[in-house]
């Protein structure tokens, strides 16, 4: 009777099945891993080393040498003055595209659920639709749209191409997050005398922090990564960082800075990492806690 | 002057019609309860006097207004939901003050009615909660405040009370029976529950498939129900129905297989000649048993086929000239399966309706 079973059930530390699991695992990290311990060690040498080959060896003197030089003075083409510029154009183009496409969709999404019109499931249709659609397919439309607009070749013009590029998307993700919100509460704040805007900033947008975050992070990676549309209609100028970025890395004349070009890409990739990093505290559970029973 | 009227109301959900030309007059500080199956319409209509839903067909006023195109804002109402419907994100002041604010009441106005509504209510010390920190009862009271705080003509409260336990619901019960005493507003209430619509209401509705059966005192519904299906749908355990013939050419008597029911002391709703198939209803708690079943103008033998003791008492299964009967006995009475027993019963309580129509004969 003694080892009957009694209180917590005893777990085994190691299984044959947690072993595989996690050697799996494990192996999977390291190849993920390695690349970027490359780039990382790779940044910190200087050219002298480099050469010597070993890119698995650690710097034996570490150098912070090539992460200025990529920031502030590497070549872009005709220009040396490193990534800083790009960075800036980049962050020009992507706060506010994001600002407006994530305004414009979840607008659109609650619009949708809420205040339901003649065709607006119809609407809908046609903007899921459009994000079948290839968007090379309307790269030169785009081109013309923006020339007889008067702002292609500016930031203008950047940002208003990756709004409408978002919207697809997004407003389907608000859209259905908004669907999943109980309807009553729409309808008791309509009671309560809310208008279209009084329900959406009052009452909506308090419960769709997660969704919001997910959209940024949506829309920060995509926009921030982005090199075709940069390097289309943004003109030389205002190109942003990734298209810099290539521009250094694919420079023609003269050696090739192995360092340089790895510190330069760790700081492109930077932005969306800390993104990551930051908005996982955002994801809060049960945001809609107590608005309904059971 | 009627506090709510309806006319004509026709509500379509596409080709679906849910509400079929309902006309329904709500009296000044009436308290009105909403009665019928699921899914027969009763949120619907309550959503159509708010303002919620957009009438097919057919007007609505309120208090003598025609507010047919109103916004629900303007209606003069507050609502209760069938789930609460509290803002999470807004403490308990926030979710009752949200509607003044909206309305542009002065600072002072909003302090001063909710300090009202919430010591009516006694969820004075809960008012920088949350919904997510309240329990069930006081969501509840929560949700009821919100509407309370309006100051409005007409509340509609859709099943405030089905998710609660049966305590809970029993105390607040009480508690909107006080408070509809001291408001005296217009007061319509849909509900499931029986207990709840006949200790509420000072009348209720039926509802059927979009129709209003019947529109009655909670008496009248009990004891002279204008149809079967209002006859069997009110009451617990429901009413007995036996299969047979009406015959009125002599001295009126219901015949049901062997046995002869006579009908003195029956009030009849309809004059009726000759013999018509209809159903004989009588409900369990009307039938008698042992000594007072000799006294009583019909009386028959029956056997017991199942019985289930209640605690105070038993409800008894047994058969009626082949036709299924229940009724009630003392629960501290002795009882077997198979036990003989003798039941009898008033004609003039039963209710007799018509095998075609299912109207009241
Ligand atoms: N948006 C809608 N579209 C189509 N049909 C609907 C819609 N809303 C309700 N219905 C239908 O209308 C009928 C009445 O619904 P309603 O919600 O009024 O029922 P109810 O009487 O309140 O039921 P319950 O007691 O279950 O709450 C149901 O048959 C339902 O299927
Ligand atoms: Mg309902």
């Amino acid at each position: 009777m003694k080892n009957e079973p009694k209180g917590p059930r005893p777990r085994k530390a190691f299984s044959p099945g947690r072993i595989m699991l996690y050697s799996i695992l494990v192996v999977a990290a390291i190849y993920y891993a390695l690349p970027l311990y490359i780039m990382i060690v790779t940044s910190l040498k200087g050219m002298p080393e480099i050469r010597m080959g070993n890119i698995f060896a650690p710097p034996v003197e570490v150098t912070f040498a090539p992460w200025v030089k990529a920031w502030d003075s590497a070549c872009t083409g005709l220009y040396c003055e490193g990534l800083k510029v790009g960075f800036w154009n980049s962050v020009k183009i992507t706060v506010p595209s994001v600002i407006v496409s994530i305004a414009v969709a979840s607008v659109n999404g609650y619009a949708l659920v809420n205040w339901k019109f003649k065709g607006s499931e119809f609407f809908f249709a046609v903007l899921i639709f459009g994000s079948f659609i290839p968007y090379q397919v309307m790269l030169y439309p785009l081109v013309i749209i923006t020339r007889e607009l008067g702002i292609f070749g500016s930031l203008w013009a950047v940002i208003f191409v990756h709004t409408i590029f978002g919207m697809p998307l997004l407003t389907l993700i608000f859209r259905n997050y908004f669907a999943a919100l109980p309807e009553e509460l729409f309808k008791a704040a309509r009671v309560d005398g809310a208008g279209f805007w009084g329900i959406y900033w009052k009452v909506l947008v308090p419960m769709a922090t997660p969704i919001f975050v997910v959209a940024v992070i949506l829309q920060v990676t995509g926009i921030w990564n982005d090199f075709l549309f940069g390097i289309v209609f943004a003109g030389q100028p205002n190109f942003p960082m990734t298209v810099q970025l290539n521009n250094i890395v694919n420079t023609t004349q003269g050696i090739k800075e192995y360092n340089v070009n790895m510190a330069a890409t760790m700081l492109t990739a930077m932005v969306p990492l800390v993104i990551y990093f930051v908005s996982g505290r955002f994801f809060v559970r049960g945001i809609a806690a107590g608005a309904v029973k059971g | 002057m009627n506090s709510i009227e309806i006319r004509d109301l026709v509500l379509r959900f596409g080709k679906t019609t849910v509400l079929q030309d309902l006309d329904l007059d709500i009296e000044q500080g009436e308290f009105l309860v909403l009665l019928g199956s699921s899914g027969c319409g009763k949120s619907t209509l309550l959503n159509c006097i708010a303002g919620l839903l957009e009438v097919s067909e057919g007007q609505i006023f309120i208090n003598g207004r025609n507010v047919t195109w109103e916004e629900p804002k303007d209606r003069g109402i507050g609502m209760v939901f069938q789930s609460y419907a509290l803002y999470p994100q807004m403490t308990v002041k926030g979710n009752l003050s949200f509607g003044l604010k909206n309305a542009g009441a002065s600072k002072e106005e909003i302090e001063k009615r909710i300090k009202n509504a919430s010591q009516m209510l006694q969820i004075e010390n809960l008012l920088q909660r949350k919904p997510a920190e309240l329990s069930g009862g006081q969501r509840q009271r929560v949700a009821i405040g919100r509407a309370l705080v309006r100051d409005a003509d007409v509340f509609l409260f859709d099943e405030p009370l089905s998710n609660l336990d049966a305590k809970l619901r029993t105390e607040l019960r009480v508690e909107l029976k006080q408070l509809h005493k001291r408001l005296q507003n217009t007061m319509i209430y849909v509900t499931h529950d029986q207990i709840e619509a006949m200790t509420l209401a000072d009348r209720i509705a039926i509802m059927k498939n979009g129709f209003i059966q019947q529109l009655d005192s909670p008496a009248t519904i009990y004891n002279r129900p204008k149809n079967k299906f209002v006859a069997g749908f009110i009451g617990s355990p429901a009413m007995n129905f036996l299969e047979g013939t009406l015959d009125c050419t002599g001295e009126p008597h219901f015949v049901v297989g062997e046995a002869k029911i006579p009908l003195a002391g029956y009030e009849f709703s309809q004059n009726l000649e000759g013999k018509t198939q209809s159903s004989f209803g009588i409900r369990p708690e009307h039938i008698v048993y042992g000594e007072e079943a000799q006294k009583a103008p019909f009386n028959a033998k029956v056997t017991v086929d199942v019985f289930e003791p209640m605690g105070s008492d038993t409800q008894v299964w047994a058969h009626v000239e082949g036709q299924n009967f229940r009724f009630r006995i003392d629960g501290r009475d002795k009882i077997a399966n198979g036990d003989e027993m003798l039941i009898g019963f008033d004609p003039a309580c039963a209710s007799i309706f018509h095998g075609e129509t299912e109207e009241r004969i």
